[in-house]
Order: C-alpha cells, then structure tokens, then sequence
C-alpha cells in the first residue's frame, strides 16, 4: 500500500468570479521512505495539494476526489481525527520560516508545545527533553532552545521549523519550497540537513519547488506540474536530464547548468505567462505557449501516458514519437 | 566565440567607481547596549565598466552589492571615493544627480510592488519623462520606449493597468520607463528573482538584445550564477563590501580562483560537476570585518590547513589582500591564488 496516494484530486478556491480550478484531476503516491518532487511555477496547484493533504485550504474551496494517507481518506476524517493527523501523520515545513513562530515565546518551548499537544503521553520534562534532542539534531547547539525567533538567522530558523515539523515523528514530510527565501549558502545548508535527515530517519517526503535543479538533488521521483495537472512523471534523473514534455523542457532551461555552452548568452525562456485558472486554454493547457504545439492541441486535451515502466508524461507528439531514450 | 574574448580596452569607461567607501550605522536593536558602531557596506571597490558591457555583482545578502549599485547611480553617500561617468566625477548638487540619474536608470526587482496599480502604463512611462523634462512628443517618446522593450504595438499598452498585462509585460513596463530616458546605463538588481521560471528567460533575453541593439551598458545585481552565466560579459564576486574576484564570466565561472568564488559556485544548484563546499554561517556582519583577509573565518584553505602548507596562514590573518591581476583580465584578493601564480608564472596561462 502506499503511504500516500493522490486519486483524482481537485480543488477549486473560491473567488469573486466563481470557483477557480487549481488542481484539476492528480494521481499521486508516495512509497515508504520515498521522497517525491513536485515541481512547476506559481499557480500551478503545486502548494494546493501540499495544503489539502492537510485539509489547511481556505473556508469555500471545494475539494473532489481522495487523500489517502495510509489508506484513510483525509477528506472523509472527523477533526478529532483530522487533528491526530496532522504533526503525528503528516506535516510541513512551509517556505516562510519567521510566519510559522510565535515571536515571543522560546523556539524550545514552542516544540515542546507541539509535542505536549500532540502526544497523549508526554510531560513537560520529556517534551522539553525531546524538543532539545530535535534542536540537535538539525544541527544548531541545544542552547538555542532559550532563543527567540528574532534572535535566530533565517537559516536558524528553518531549522528550527524543521525540527519542529519532526517532533511528532510524522509519517509523511511535506517541505514547501523550504529553502526558497533563503542566501545560497545557507540553502545548500538546509538542503544539506534534509538530505541528511531523510538519510538518518527514512523520511517519506513530498518535496515541493520551482527548481527541477533542487529537485534533483533531494527526490528520488519528479512530478512536473502545469496548470493544476501532472503534465511529467519519472525518476528524478531522468526528468531532469532528459525531460520529455516540452514544458518540463522549458522549466529545465530556466536553471541551465553553469558551464554548459549551449546557455552561454543564450537565456531561454516561453512567450507568455502561466494560464489564469478561470481561464484555461481548451485541448493541452499548454499549447499557446509550447513551442512545438501543432493544430490538434488546442483541441485534444493529452492524457498522462505511461511511455515506459517508469516514465509518464501528458503531450500529444510524444504519443507520436517517443523521444528521449531508454 | 562571441565578441566577449579579448574584450578591447575601452578609452573612457562609461562609469567608474574609485575607492568607494559607504557606511552606516549599524543597526541597533531597540534594547541593545553600547554603541552600534558602523557597517562597512561599501570597503573600497574599484571598478571601471565599459561601454556596451554587462558586468554581474554576484554576492550573498549583505556582501554590499546593492549598496554598490546605489552608489553607482548616485543614489548612496559615500564616505569617500569616487564615481566617474564618463570620465567625468559625477557631482554632489541635486542637479548634477538628477543629470547622472538620468543617464543611469535603475530596473526595480518586483514589478508588482513597484508599479502603481492605479497607474496606466502610459502614466509610469510619461512620470519619469516629465520629471527629467525630456523634450519632445510625449506620446511618441512613451510609443518608443514600450516598443523597445519589446511592448508591441505599443499603443495597445497606453491605456492598460499593471494588472491587466503579464508578469513578463510588467517587467518589461519597468524596463521601458528606464528605457523613455535613453540611459547610457541600466542598472537592474536582482531583474528576474521575482519571476516565474519559464518568464525569467525573455527578459534575459531582452537585456541582452539592449545591449545589443542600442549598446546600452548595464550592470545585474544578483545572487544568481546561473544568470551570470546566461548574461553577463564580465562578473565580479563581492564579499564584505569589497570586490574579491573579477573576471570574464567564462573565467570566473569555470574556472574561480577565490575559495569564496569556488565555494559559491560549488553549492549553486546550477553547479552539479563541482564537489560542494558549503561553508559554514550565514553572511557576516559589516560592522566587524574581520582582520587580514576578511574571508578568512570562513575559508576553506585555512580550515583545512592548505593555508598552512603554502606558508601563508599568517598572512591570511593579518594582512589584507588587495586585488591583484593574475592574468588577463582575471583579478583576485587571495594570498594562496597569489602564491600560486608566484609559482607557476610562465608562459601558457590558459589552455
């Protein structure tokens, strides 16, 4: 069975100009131990489904289809029960770390809380014991438990949203672009920790950016996102180094590799922006912006195909003719 | 294979900065004791750009790249030190700033914070165009400026608000109210960061197509490399307010001599062939800028004890560096890339 499962996820927000569609039929699983990268740009339900698993969408969003977190349906869950869930079963690690601190309390203290919270059978001793264990873990002395979040280096703080989204020892981690606000070297740090971590604890992760660079070195699977749907799916090397969907091609090219010639004072970028999700282009969402799009892609929408054992991806011409090797 | 090789040295650089020095005062927390002390955001950089050429400041947060843009536009007292436009010291008067701010124009990060939403674009091209008094047709100077940024047919944009074009038509509005002015420099800090990966690569693209088309000189901001890159001619690495390695992007890129440059290079994700070498703490404070070389409670030949070996550890602790040309065009403030050009000086510098 597996640890997470995805089947025919949508989700709409609410707005002024009716439901917005923002994720728009996704099959996603997670295997125990597993790390999962799904990528794409703003706006593509990328984060949506990181907040839905956790039922922390906005009051009016209408969500169809499972969440299945060890074969329990998220979405058909009491709040009791939605609340054991969440830290024990599933948590995230969000982008922002100085919003997810309270500013005036100690960071020790605020992962005790979460524990006490959480675990029926923890007293304040074996809390605050736990919470120093966590601080360590992630690599800051324990002394920093008596920090303030003001006190603390964004990096600091990320680690300490880090241990904080560990301390009930969840099933699945969900890290939402975790690195994204911060310096690069203190990226590469934190990226570092994570890697490790996963290493050392067997973390299953969903692991969420805009950088199939990134991706590729944390996940072992990556799901491309476009326009509220799994547009590519494959082994992360694979999807990186040999993308078979033109638009998972186009995000690659964002991030070229230093060193390679072909990028030298040759930026590449795609006419357009993403589409708005109350106003979908018909057949392939993508077409007014792929640069190989023929006529009938305005008009057939392209399912995700499986084109070998391990790689899926949704494009008309690759229907066609299979590029990539393997 | 470009024009970027041996790039000609240039009679008059369009912008020079000698020595610039800027200061604050560091900050000071509302229940901190003693005297903040000041922040050396600027310590002494010298730089001369030619015309036509795009120069990356490439740095961490802090390492005072941005300050040194300002600076560079006339935006930022300096303490001391100089900036020449033209060959020409740029002067202090409100007058002589607003003629230099003229020739120089910024190219703001975020388009949608910088744009007033209640503005048409028309309005945020004609702004600027009425508060330099530029001459001429108004509508045709703002029909012009949208055109070369790629706004076309440019009449179509005159009437809309910022949120009825895309992210990438935003930017490009912000790159076109630079443009109205006809700059000689555009200065653009951190131009695509706010931007969606698959848009980033258009207004690359335009940058370099300015440069191209009308030989506009302009100087990126950024933490990227990767941008460096996709863009630049030339790329100089700050650290601590002080430019510590300058070359060709290709030299600096593929083959950096300061161990700040290789650990930089190492951990961007863009790098995936170099072993990274991530350096511990996050980007030092200015108001203590440390003995000798500045980089050296962060670097890696002296932790390792490299420094050591090549018998420059007590250097690297108590004298400071200065950028030093090791080959063509290829400088660098480093006591080891020093002695190891001492050692292995002679002909065949490069492959």
């Amino acid at each position: 069975m597996n640890l997470l499962e995805t089947r025919d996820l949508r989700v709409s927000y609410a707005t002024s100009d009716g439901p917005a569609p923002a994720v728009r039929g996704v099959n996603l699983s997670l295997q125990r131990g597993e790390v999962l990268g799904l990528a794409g740009e703003s706006g593509c339900g990328k984060s949506t489904i990181a907040t839905s698993i956790l039922r922390l969408l906005p009051k009016g969003s209408i969500v169809e289809g499972q969440i299945l977190l060890e074969g329990e349906d998220v979405l058909t869950m009491t709040w009791s029960r939605l609340r054991a869930v969440r830290w024990t079963e599933a948590s995230i690690i969000f982008q922002g770390a100085l919003h997810g601190l309270n500013p005036v309390r100690r960071v020790g203290d605020q992962i005790a809380q979460a524990i006490l919270i959480h675990d029926t059978k923890a007293t304040a001793k074996s809390a605050n014991a736990r919470a120093c264990e966590l601080i360590e873990q992630v690599r800051l002395p324990v002394r920093r438990a008596r920090a303030y979040p003001h006190e603390l280096s964004g990096g600091q703080r990320q680690r300490i949203m880090i241990a904080m989204a560990l301390a009930c020892d969840p099933k699945v981690v969900i890290a939402d672009e975790p690195t994204t606000a911060l310096d690069v070297m203190v990226q590469a740090q934190v990226l570092n920790l994570l890697r490790d971590l996963q290493r050392e604890l067997g973390l299953s992760m969903l692991f969420i950016s805009h950088d199939l660079s990134v991706l590729v070195d944390v996940a072992d699977r990556i799901a491309v996102m476009y326009a509220g749907k799994i547009i590519e799916q494959g082994p992360s090397t694979e999807v990186f180094r040999q993308p078979l969907h033109p638009y998972t091609e186009a995000l690659g090219a964002a991030f070229p590799e230093i060193g390679d010639w072909k990028y030298r004072k040759a930026p590449v970028g795609l006419a357009g922006d993403p589409p708005d999700p109350l106003d979908i282009p018909s057949g392939c969402s993508f077409h007014p912006r792929c640069p190989q799009a023929v006529e009938r892609c305005a008009d057939d929408d392209p399912k995700l195909r499986n084109l070998s054992a391990s790689r899926q991806a949704a494009c008309l011409l690759i229907d066609e003719l299979p590029r990539g090797s393997q | 294979m470009s024009q970027s090789e041996p790039l000609p040295e240039p009679e008059v650089p369009v912008l020079e900065v000698r020595d610039a020095r800027v200061d604050f005062a560091a900050r000071q927390g509302l229940w901190s004791r003693g005297s903040g002390g000041t922040a050396k955001a600027v310590d002494g950089v010298d730089l001369a750009i030619a015309r036509g050429e795009i120069v990356a400041l490439a740095g961490e947060s802090g390492c005072g790249k941005t300050t040194l843009a300002r600076t560079i536009m006339g935006l930022q007292p300096m303490r001391s030190g100089q900036v020449l436009f033209k060959g020409e010291p740029v002067g202090t008067s409100s007058r002589k700033l607003r003629e230099h701010r003229r020739h120089v124009q910024l190219v703001f990060q975020d388009p949608a914070a910088a744009l007033d939403p209640r503005q048409t674009i028309y309005e945020v091209i004609a702004e600027g165009l009425r508060i330099q008094r530029i001459p001429g047709d108004e509508s045709e100077l703002v029909a012009e400026a949208l055109s070369k940024a790629g706004l076309r047919p440019p009449e179509r944009f005159f009437l809309k608000y910022p949120h009825e074009v895309s992210g990438g038509q935003r930017q490009r509005v912000l790159i076109a109210g630079a443009l109205a002015l006809n700059p000689q420099v555009l200065v653009a800090d951190e131009p695509v960061s706010a931007m969606d990966a698959s848009v980033r690569g258009e207004i690359l693209q335009l940058l370099l197509k300015l440069r191209d088309e009308l030989g506009l000189t302009i100087i990126v901001v950024t933490h990227d490399l990767g941008l460096a890159w996709m863009i630049a001619d030339r790329v100089a690495v700050m650290y601590l307010g002080r430019i510590v390695e300058i070359a060709s992007a290709e030299d600096i890129l593929t083959k950096p001599l300061h161990p700040y440059t290789q650990a930089l290079l190492s951990v961007v994700p863009e790098s995936k062939h170099l072993e990274q070498v991530i350096l511990a703490g996050e980007a030092p404070d200015a108001s203590r800028i440390p003995e000798g070389c500045r980089f050296h409670p962060r670097c890696p030949l002296v932790a390792s004890g490299e420094a050591e070996r090549l018998g420059i550890a007590t250097r690297c602790t108590t004298e400071d560096p200065a950028l030093a040309a090791t080959k063509q065009r290829h400088s660098v403030a480093c006591w080891a890339a020093e002695e190891s050009q001492m050692t292995t000086a002679g002909p065949g510098a490069s492959p």
